[in-house]
């Protein structure tokens, strides 16, 4: 494969899809898939054959549209309309309406902010792109970025754009991805690996698997050149056995890579090789982390052991080993194609580029988004996620899943960025983002995330397997009303004791959406504790059981 | 193919070099030391006792049960000793009020976990967690007690397993793979539920890779493992058997 | 000087931790000068006095009688000990709570029973759901472990509080034995 095949590959794919006058665009990822937007898709071709317009209108799958709330979602191309709440019975109307105005039932340009007010660098061809033709994904420059890095660059050169960039691990500790790699490609080894982290477990999270549904060749395209910047041969994409549509779409987007000679043996002509395997998790949280996911991998049972020494030291079977999470390597063809002072212009001081959230909870537009770093927490809440649902008061935004902090109102006007997330007590983590309104008990939440952190501890150091028990039992008795006086103190010191002194991640992170609740939201503690009353009305306490 | 299982071989580390010689601070005290040796190691030779339960001679280290926690001067991060190797001019400090404290809150946790109730168990006065709660002056535990029903498997001919005392340190697992060579111990479950099994959940007594050598039940540091025909307080363990085979299998290798 | 006024009492234990106290033996004589029994199972005293230094608590908390009289001698006690194991970590009555009381009662009072086989109604103290160590209901201000605690223990702790020290017990006896 030449610059020139690859240039042709793309140049034919728009000749083809500009021939269409008219491009309609089903969006094919879960969220839609299981409203029946197979079915419409199917519907809609079948209207396009009955009514004989083959030759000027095509129907074509994409990747995630972002509005889950609102699937199944239509694009009509290039007119630019949006169409919710599709059915199959829309199918005929959708098509009469082509060419002129939109069948105004369907319109979404109700939710416009929802799509302007976005930025797109990791999701630029979810919904654009066919995820399962690598043709398409050429078409809009991919795999250039490869090209570049194999026959223009040198390692040293790809990873000095990397860190130029400022491109910091999008996983939730945020790690400057430049640094890893470069700790990586000093580590002498003939044997390397990068590992994708795709083991997305936060309760409300869905940005990981979105992209390897909706773009599964960006993710392919990050890990390659990944290898050939650090010097690995192999790869493996670990994503989670729940994700059947992803792991499908990654293994054909595998096999089509590799016939294309974009993966395999000699990559453009190189000497460079690089094979991706897919690994499929069997669920659990922990395996998120990086020495329990390599764990996981070799066939052992997925629990972490401490570091030092770091994976880019003793990773995979020992070797040196890259690990970074979907969206890291989602963001690097861009990086490399456009180079990294491009990449750095978007965002804040230090938090570089975008970040894809999974917008969930009590909002209007629950959905995928991206927005630039550093954009404030009220424009995502109120204008991407157009307000609360049925009017009612904002409480709370919990970010980073299990390991974050619920952020309240007065700090609506922050910047979402790693460092403001850190200093009100939440991580950015991997882009959860539950939206908490006045019906929402906080304790509650607080138990909700503790209890999901007790029984995926995997049980290997003792604080997190005993103490997220203690502080969940806690947390039971006074969402139950049975709550004494000294639990407020009883769980301080718990969850200082779980953050201090735990194994890995998984435990030491365990204890923030208690601690950030018990910092923002004491009263509600005090009210159920010393008044036997839930502020949002959700715990039910039953007042003939006598607490001791 | 045999995976190169964590620490067991410090050498494979590409950032140690087992020849050079550091020196650093042990509670303000100089001591210098190989940097592949771990600071609990070094601890010891210096006749500072730093408590551990999962960590025993002889097996891979696990840093799971973060007793041996230290601090190190600048890092807010607590490390486990048996797993920690030191740096140059590093200081740390083994018995610092802040870490002596978490130390006790962990061991509470461990008691409140299973049921260890010390005056009826077959290792009353030869226990590993009852003599830490002298070492740590655990008077009470302060936290709740989970009262967890847990089984005994009296099926093997010889020994039996009472899960109310087992304390998930992993020794009878590391014993058996690392030392035995049958892997008849591992784990199963997750968090609390976490708990030791025989092949594949089966009973003890029905295993077919279990050699009956016994070696989980010496390194068991409480009563959960113990020999059948043992009453309260008299099933002793005998552990010199793992350096002595640690020995001679080195000087095979050699 | 007045003689330390101490109360003593055995709640759901099986009476070894008093046993293990009256193996102080000789040198109870010469406790005897600086100490006054005025409540115990030892002496007959139906009610609790006022005004008690010292009160040593054996057994676990299993009942509701066992809970009235606890909070009682809180009430009227400078100093509290937790005495034995069942007391501070309600040991063997402990072992009953991963079953329901009915349960348990069901196995004393039926099942193993010769005769009679009904759960007791009256004269027997209603259980509470859980054998608890005493500290979980009132505050202790000393814990004296072992089951029972030797007997040279029990004598240098109490020597020690009636020279004003603080007894530090743990270091002397431990859990189990």
């Amino acid at each position: 494969m030449t610059i020139e095949e690859l240039q042709e590959i793309g140049k034919i794919e728009k000749e083809k899809q500009d021939g269409f006058k008219h491009r309609i665009h089903v969006c094919v990822a879960a969220g839609c898939l299981s409203c029946q937007s197979g079915q419409v898709k199917e519907a809609l071709e079948k209207e396009v054959s009955r009514r004989g317009q083959e030759s000027w209108t095509s129907v074509k799958g994409v990747g995630c549209l972002g509005l889950c709330t609102a699937g199944p979602m239509v694009a009509i191309e290039p007119d630019g309309i949006l169409y919710q709440g599709v059915s199959v019975s829309d199918a005929s109307d959708i098509l009469e309406a082509l060419g002129g105005p939109a069948v105004s039932r369907l319109d979404c340009s109700a939710h416009m902010p929802f799509f302007t007010k976005q930025k797109k660098i990791v999701l630029e061809n979810c919904g654009k792109i066919d995820p399962e033709s690598i043709e398409d994904y050429i078409a809009e420059g991919g795999y250039e970025g490869l090209y570049n890095a194999l026959r223009i660059m040198t390692p040293t050169g790809v990873i000095e754009q990397i860190s130029k960039g400022g491109l910091r691990g999008r996983g939730g500790a945020g790690f400057p991805t430049g640094l890893k790699w470069t700790a990586v490609s000093k580590t002498k080894s003939n044997i390397k690996f990068v590992v994708c982290n795709a083991d997305e477990g936060d309760p409300g999270a869905f940005m990981d698997r979105s992209v390897l549904e909706s773009d599964p060749h960006r993710v392919l395209e990050g890990m390659a050149i990944a290898g050939f910047a650090v010097g690995a041969n192999y790869g493996f994409i670990y994503v989670r056995a729940e994700y059947p549509l992803a792991v499908k779409r990654v293994r054909t987007a595998i096999a089509r890579a590799e016939r294309l000679g974009v993966l395999g043996r000699n990559i453009f002509n190189t000497t460079f090789n690089f094979d991706i395997t897919v690994r499929l998790g069997a669920g659990a949280f922990v395996c998120g982390e990086e020495t329990a996911l390599i764990a996981s991998i070799e066939g052992r049972r997925g629990s972490p052991r401490p570091r030092p020494p770091f994976p880019s030291e003793l990773g995979l079977w020992g070797y040196p080993t890259l690990i970074n999470n979907v969206e890291t390597f989602a963001n690097v063809p861009p990086i490399i194609r456009k180079g990294g002072d491009w990449f750095a212009a978007t965002g804040t001081d230090k938090s570089k580029g975008t970040k894809v959230f999974a917008l969930a909870g009590r909002v209007n537009n629950t959905g995928l988004i991206e927005a630039p770093m550093g954009t404030k927490l009220r424009e995502i809440v109120f204008d991407i996620g157009g307000g609360i649902l049925e009017g009612r008061k904002f409480k709370a935004v919990q970010t980073g899943g299990p390991s974050g902090g619920c952020i309240p109102e007065q700090f609506l006007d922050m910047s979402m960025d790693y460092e403001s997330l850190a200093k009100v007590g939440s991580i950015m983590g991997s882009g959860g983002l539950i939206v908490m309104d006045e019906t929402s008990c906080m304790v509650d939440v607080a138990k909700f995330f503790i209890e999901f952190c007790m029984s995926e501890s995997c049980g290997k150091c003792v604080p997190c397997r005993v103490g997220t028990v203690q502080i969940y039992n806690v947390l039971k008795r006074i969402t139950e009303g049975k709550g004494k006086p000294t639990d407020i103190g009883l769980l301080e010191e718990l969850c200082d004791l779980v953050k201090n002194t735990s194994l890995c991640g998984l435990g030491q992170t365990a204890p923030n959406p208690v601690l950030s609740t018990l910092n923002y939201f004491m009263d509600e503690y005090r009210a159920h504790i010393d008044d036997k009353v839930c502020p949002a009305g959700t715990c039910h306490f039953n007042h003939t059981e006598e607490s001791q | 193919m045999r995976y190169p299982s964590f620490l067991q071989r410090t050498a494979d580390r590409a950032d140690v070099q087992p020849v050079r010689v550091l020196t650093f601070s042990i509670n303000g005290v100089t001591v210098s030391a190989r940097e592949d040796e771990t600071i609990l190691t070094v601890a010891r030779q210096n006749g500072i006792s730093i408590p551990t339960l999962c960590h025993l001679d002889g097996l891979s280290e696990r840093g799971a049960c973060r007793l041996c926690i230290v601090e190190i001067k600048g890092s807010p991060k607590l490390s486990p000793a048996c797993v920690t190797l030191p740096r140059q001019d590093m200081e740390i400090i083994t018995h610092s009020d802040r870490v002596m404290d978490y130390r006790r809150k962990i061991l509470e946790l461990l008691f409140t976990e299973r049921n260890h109730v010390c005056s009826v168990c077959v290792s009353n006065g030869h226990c590993d967690l009852q003599a830490l709660t002298v070492e740590l002056g655990m008077t009470h535990v302060h936290y709740d007690y989970l009262h967890p029903q847990q089984m005994v498997d009296a099926s093997h001919e010889r020994f039996s397993v009472d899960h109310n005392r087992c304390v998930l340190c992993q020794r009878c697992v590391r014993v058996c793979d690392e030392i035995e060579g049958a892997h008849t111990w591992d784990v199963m479950g997750r968090g609390h539920l976490a708990k030791v099994i025989t092949d594949l959940n089966e009973p003890w007594g029905e295993s077919t890779t279990c050699t009956g050598c016994g070696k989980c039940v010496q390194v068991c540091p409480t009563g959960a493992l113990s020999e059948k025909g043992k009453s309260v307080a008299e099933m002793t363990k005998k552990r010199l058997f793992l350096p002595y085979l640690k020995l001679m299998r080195g000087e095979e290798e050699r | 000087m007045s003689r330390l006024k101490i109360a003593t009492t055995w709640l759901d234990g099986c009476s070894g931790c008093h046993m293990s106290f009256l193996d102080i033996d000789e040198r109870l004589l010469e406790l005897s000068d600086k100490i006054e029994l005025v409540y115990s199972p030892l002496v007959d005293m139906k009610t609790i006095p006022e005004g008690i230094d010292l009160a040593l608590i054996e057994g676990a908390v299993s009942s509701e009688a066992d809970k009235n009289e606890l909070l009682k001698l809180r009430a009227n006690s400078k100093i509290l000990i937790s005495f034995g194991d069942c007391a501070v970590t309600a040991n063997v009555p402990g072992m009953r709570n991963h079953f329901s009381v009915n349960d348990t009662l069901s196995r004393a009072y039926v099942e193993n029973s010769d005769s009679g086989k009904c759960l007791p109604s009256v004269s027997v103290p209603k259980l509470i759901e859980f054998a608890r160590p005493v500290h979980e209901y009132v505050l202790v201000d000393f814990f004296l472990p072992g089951c029972p605690p030797p007997a040279d223990v029990i004598f240098s702790t109490l020597c020690e509080l009636l020279e004003g020290k603080t007894p530090s017990p743990i270091t002397k006896t431990r859990f189990g034995a």
